[in-house]
């Protein structure tokens, strides 16, 4: 067992975090960028524009404007007791993303990237989306800038977050969804690239994500940054030490991003991501990435991904849209490799469980992104033990989750949440009866260390 | 030295620019594909691009995806990819691969280049890796002496057409427009233009694809090209179900489309 301890600033590594990328867009041998040439020089214009921006004055004044007035910012950070009860005996705290403006943390840098559109003199943005929040968050953005925007959305994921799209129509977006390949956030990905290539003089696409090609990962880290910048200066002031581990789910991995950044030079604290298990990374209907992929090329950068022998991408499968997606990014996959985050999966019955016990035990309905996050602290803290203080990142809320969930839990005319397969059985072992200390031997009990 | 260069190099001295025929193996099978790249042989291309298929073709139009589509899903891999070569290579035409980075370093860069070289192939086009990022690829081919072709845009800065064509071998892919690969009605200016820029900077062969689907387009470029590169036209002759036959046609009409007023000056 670990027992906590106080990790005071001044143990900060020297090393000047950020260290990575290098000048090409390298995490060590991931990251950089495997593009068309014609997309070269739309990349090379955004990353001089991005670096001559986040040293500007007046934008830096302008973005935190709007970060305060329009998105919410800072966003809290809630102590949620009666849910921690569920957790081993830990401490929890959420860093509430779900209270920003379109309800998760997408308009971080959806904002900053808008910004951007403007600066180099472009009228239409293009985006990607999976469960629609970064649509949402776009769409929104423009609006707000006057853009003109396009949302590319698989088909698949148009029917599970029907929500989504009527609100992307609705602040004046042009929603097309996508009907090749698994016809979701993958394919979507693979229009906006052709979309981007064939309209780049008058267009910016707005990635969603620390994946893709050279800068899309350091500048979507940049404007996510906030999020962890934040919640370290919260708990130290709250708690006067920082938290034993930070924990956030991973899809392409830009809320984790955004929260693991300002504490990496913390040796001491513990970066865990959640992936999407899907059914179970043993049955290979998942979305667990680093846990189940191997290095490779997709989307315009080096990282893990899930590949077959010939090279080509698997489908990847969770019941949450957000996390349903084959690679990761590569800064997700250089943490990994040299040790400083370490990343679990989360089936979606675990997730689920989870999304419920939020539900009912503090009035936050998270989105089911998040709720994988929720659920490896459950796990975390049953391994850690009392006295251990968790951060985790709630990246969204559930609205746009309700109509899966009511699936989920077979709710139609009842009027009382059946918690879901599994849950107050002998069968999970990440049941809540457990007593605080005890360690569950779930898939990574042998992990700990 | 190049196979590429060697065979870009006979058309010019005839006159005109070479026919380069693009298929992606394994649509509608691997045997079918096969026997229309060696009918697009007999019809007069001069090489054959052998497309490897990939579940993310992220610069290929509608015409492609579909093909190509069918091919991932049967699980063709680069055994097959291989064959074809050698039956390209048997037909008489110059056979080069043409695939997205990641089923080459899926299958391993150096066993790639080995296998490749083995089967007769003269190299490979990889649209999606740039020379920045192409160290392995740039030692493996050369160690091979396999010929390596990268692409070039209307939007490079001179800076990057000289850096791209200094890393080429056998030609310099020219993508005619800014976009997907697909037939276009007119293939415009741009294509000229860019061509243009790209022998400021180099001897080498430029070849121009993206947009040419008959003969009369295929006169045009080859007027200022070295080769034409044709590949959605051809992907459709057999899409439409007009197999071999129809594309040993399109290939005699595009011969006779890079022969017409041969003005190319050697």
């Amino acid at each position: 067992m670990t027992t906590s301890a106080v990790h005071p600033p001044e143990q900060r590594l020297e090393s000047a975090h950020p260290a990575w990328p290098d000048d090409t867009g390298h995490f060590g041998v991931f990251g950089g960028r495997f593009v068309p040439e014609a997309l070269v020089a739309a990349l090379d214009d955004l990353t001089a524009a991005f670096e001559a921006m986040r040293v500007d004055p007046a934008f830096v004044e302008e973005f935190a404007a709007l970060q305060r007035d329009y998105t919410g910012r800072p966003s809290p950070v809630t102590e949620v007791s009666r849910f921690a009860e569920h957790c081993g005996g830990a401490r929890v705290l959420l860093k509430r993303e779900d209270l920003n403006h379109t309800g998760s943390h997408k308009i971080n840098n959806v904002l900053g990237q808008a910004l951007l559109t403007r600066r180099i003199g472009k009228q239409r943005v293009i985006a990607e989306t999976g469960a629609g929040q970064h649509g949402v968050a776009t769409a929104t953005a423009a609006a707000l800038m006057g853009l003109s925007c396009t949302v590319y959305m698989g088909e698949e994921d148009t029917r599970r977050q029907a929500l989504n799209v009527a609100r992307m129509r609705l602040l004046g977006a042009e929603v097309i969804p996508v009907t090749t390949g698994s016809r979701t956030l993958k394919d979507a990905i693979n229009e906006a690239f052709r979309d981007w290539v064939t309209n780049v003089e008058t267009t910016n696409y707005v990635f969603g994500t620390v994946a893709g090609p050279h800068p899309f990962p350091l500048m979507v880290r940049e404007f996510q940054r906030v999020i962890g910048d934040e919640a370290r200066a919260q708990v130290l002031e709250r708690e006067g030490r920082l938290p034993d581990a930070v924990l956030a789910c991973v899809g392409g991995g830009s809320n984790a991003i955004g929260v693991f950044t300002a504490f990496v030079p913390d040796e001491g604290v513990r970066l865990v991501g959640l992936e999407a298990a899907g059914d179970g990374v043993e049955t290979g209907r998942h979305a667990a990435t680093i846990t189940g992929g191997s290095p490779g090329v997709l989307h315009g950068a080096r990282s893990y991904l899930l590949q077959d022998d010939n090279g080509q991408t698997v489908e990847s499968h969770s019941i949450s849209a957000g996390l349903d997606y084959p690679g990761v990014g590569p800064e997700h996959s250089y943490l990994h490799d040299i040790g400083r985050a370490e990343y679990r999966p989360v089936t979606d019955a675990e997730a689920m469980e989870a999304f419920a016990l939020l539900s009912r035990t503090e009035g936050i309905i998270p989105a089911i992104e998040s709720a994988h996050a929720l659920a490896g602290a459950m796990r975390l803290g049953r391994e850690l033990g009392p006295d251990a203080l968790l951060l985790v990142n709630l990246s969204g809320r559930g609205d746009k989750d309700v109509e899966t969930a009511s699936r989920w839990f077979g709710l139609g005319d009842r009027t009382e949440v059946d918690p879901g397969p599994g849950m107050d059985t002998d069968q999970q072992p990440t049941e809540g009866a457990v007593t605080a200390g005890d360690a569950v031997p779930g898939q990574d009990a042998g992990s700990q260390s | 030295m190049s196979a590429l260069e060697d065979r870009i190099g006979a058309a010019r001295a005839e006159g005109r620019a070479a026919l380069v025929a693009y298929l992606p193996v394994g649509h509608p099978t691997v045997e079918d594909s096969i026997a229309a790249m060696t009918a697009a042989v007999e019809g007069g291309a001069d090489v054959v691009e052998i497309g490897v298929p990939y579940s993310d073709p992220g610069m290929d139009g509608p015409v492609i995806q579909q093909a190509v589509d069918v091919a991932v899903r049967a699980g063709v891999g680069m055994r097959d990819v291989l064959r074809a070569v050698e039956a390209v290579a048997a037909a008489g035409a110059v056979p080069v691969v043409m695939s997205y980075w990641n089923p080459i370093e899926r299958y391993g860069v150096e066993r790639f280049a080995t296998d490749l070289a083995a089967a007769g192939g003269a190299g490979a086009i990889t649209p999606d890796l740039i020379p920045d990022e192409a160290g392995p690829w740039l030692a493996a081919s050369d160690a091979a002496g396999l010929d390596r072709v990268f692409l070039v845009a209307p939007s490079s800065i001179d800076a990057r057409l000289r850096a791209t064509a200094e890393a080429c071998r056998g030609f310099v892919y020219a993508a005619s427009t800014m976009g997907v690969t697909g037939t276009r009605a007119t293939v415009g200016d741009a294509a000229e233009r860019l061509v243009a820029r790209t022998r400021a900077v180099t001897d080498k062969p430029v070849c121009v694809g993206l947009g040419v689907s008959d003969g009369d387009q295929a006169a045009e470029v080859g007027r200022f090209a070295d080769g034409v590169i044709v590949g959605s036209a051809y992907v459709r002759e057999l899409l439409e179900g007009r197999g071999p036959e129809g594309v040993r046609a399109l290939s005699a009409q595009l011969a006779e489309g890079v022969r017409r007023r041969s003005t190319v000056s050697p």
